[in-house]
């Protein structure tokens, strides 16, 4: 006992010596932030977007939305038990997938328009091929032990999940088995996003952690702190070397991986709400929000202010999303409502 | 035995630490100066930044014209 003690000890020690270590390696680069840099930046003046569509379908919470590559279909996810997948041009529905389980918390579209998949409650991560004559399940992705809060393909045959069970996973959509286990959180994973080269994929969790992990190594290679709250919201700036949080904190954040730290914090007094889901605009420039106060806000990402709002929402708005081509924003709504706004 | 449990995961902590710890890492400064100057290079092509022309919208209603 005397012996074991003795170890953790040294351990101890160790731990607190490297966590001392990267600190001062942290604060030995940072010779100035984000928001002094950018004042050399062209202003981006009030970006003012306008509601183009709503779209009318679902009967209760939306939770989770998701583009296709094309730009135009979206599929979207609500705890009223369906899927629906939507063209965004004439805002039409496409098709409707009823889940077994209503309590659905993510949604993805696979690159190939091919797919989608869903999960939430019930702790799976459910595949549908929607090119079928009708929905039809692929394949049921069960051995989280917690509940399914993300999950994103990287192609017909492969997706990742992120869980309230701490982990993130790799699943082999082929065998339906897991391909790797990502572990290193010790709170509910909330959200992931893979980066444009899709090596390496970021995690923020309710541990108020983000994490960069190698997706083929399954190693945790960068941890990112700064946050009071649970991270709610990923996502990479478009050239892969940041990426944006968004938290319960009410802030949002980015965080460059090159220096290894927080470059910039996106908050404001009058901002009391919590960050529930955040996208970019193509140049990286415009960060959309969505917060508890059921309004989307405008961050200029270089600057750190606030320059617009999507306001129309009747509640929380629980998701947001551009797509490839950059041509708009989608926001979806506890509502039960989404709406495209450029 | 959860001491045994404790060693483990503290001996999981120190590897993971040292894998973090042995990164190399750039200057703030110039981590801001190349995000800027991505933002600035593809700014033009930047839909929601410049405007979507009304012509071009896909997300707006076609609505026929009425002639009053």
């Amino acid at each position: 006992m005397a012996a074991d003690k003795a170890e953790m000890d040294v351990l101890k020690k160790e731990c607190d010596g490297l966590r001392t270590q990267i600190e001062a390696a942290r604060k030995g680069v940072n010779d100035g932030n984000m928001s002094s840099a950018a004042g050399s930046a062209t202003d981006v003046g009030r970006v003012q977007l306008k509601l183009r569509k709503s779209l009318k379908g679902h009967l209760a919470k939306i939770y989770s939305m998701h583009w296709a590559s094309d730009s135009r279909s979206m599929v979207s996810a609500s705890q009223d038990g369906k899927l629906l997948v939507w063209d965004t041009h004439t805002g039409n529905k496409l098709v409707a997938v009823p889940l077994k389980s209503a309590w659905v918390m993510s949604v993805a579209f696979a690159p190939s328009g091919n797919l989608v998949a869903s999960g939430g409650l019930d702790n799976m991560c459910t595949v549908y091929n929607i090119k079928a004559a009708s929905p039809k399940t692929l394949r049921e992705l069960d051995a989280h032990t917690g509940y399914l809060s993300c999950c994103r393909f990287l192609s017909d045959t492969e997706i990742m999940t992120a869980s309230g069970d701490t982990t993130c996973c790799l699943w082999d959509l082929e065998t339906g088995k897991q391909k790797i286990i990502f572990t290193n959180h010790i709170g509910d994973c909330m959200s992931l996003a893979l980066s444009p080269d899709e090596n390496t994929f970021i995690s923020g969790a309710c541990d108020s952690l983000a994490k960069l992990w190698d997706l083929r190594e399954g190693t945790c290679k960068q941890t990112f702190s700064g946050h009071t709250s649970d991270i709610n919201a990923i996502q990479f700036f478009p050239n892969g070397n940041a990426f944006v949080t968004g938290s319960d904190d009410c802030s949002c954040k980015m965080y460059d991986l090159r220096s290894d730290q927080e470059v910039i914090t996106y908050q404001d007094a009058s901002l009391n709400a919590g960050v529930t889901s955040l996208t970019l605009s193509n140049s990286g420039r415009l960060i959309f929000a969505g917060y508890d106060d059921f309004n989307c806000h405008i961050w200029d990402s270089l600057k750190g202010e606030k320059v617009g709002v999507l306001s129309g929402h009747d509640n929380r708005v629980s998701c947001t999303g551009v797509p490839a081509d950059g041509m708009g924003v989608c926001t979806g709504s506890w509502d039960s409502f989404l709406k495209l706004w450029n | 035995m959860s001491t045994t449990n404790n060693i483990a995961q503290a001996r999981k902590l120190v590897e993971q630490l040292r894998i973090e710890a042995g990164i190399e890492r750039i200057k703030v400064s110039k981590a801001a100066a190349d995000l800027m100057s991505y933002c600035e290079q593809h700014a033009r092509a930047d839909p929601l930044l410049v405007g979507v022309p009304t012509s071009d919208n896909p997300f707006k209603d076609k609505k026929p014209c009425i002639i009053l």
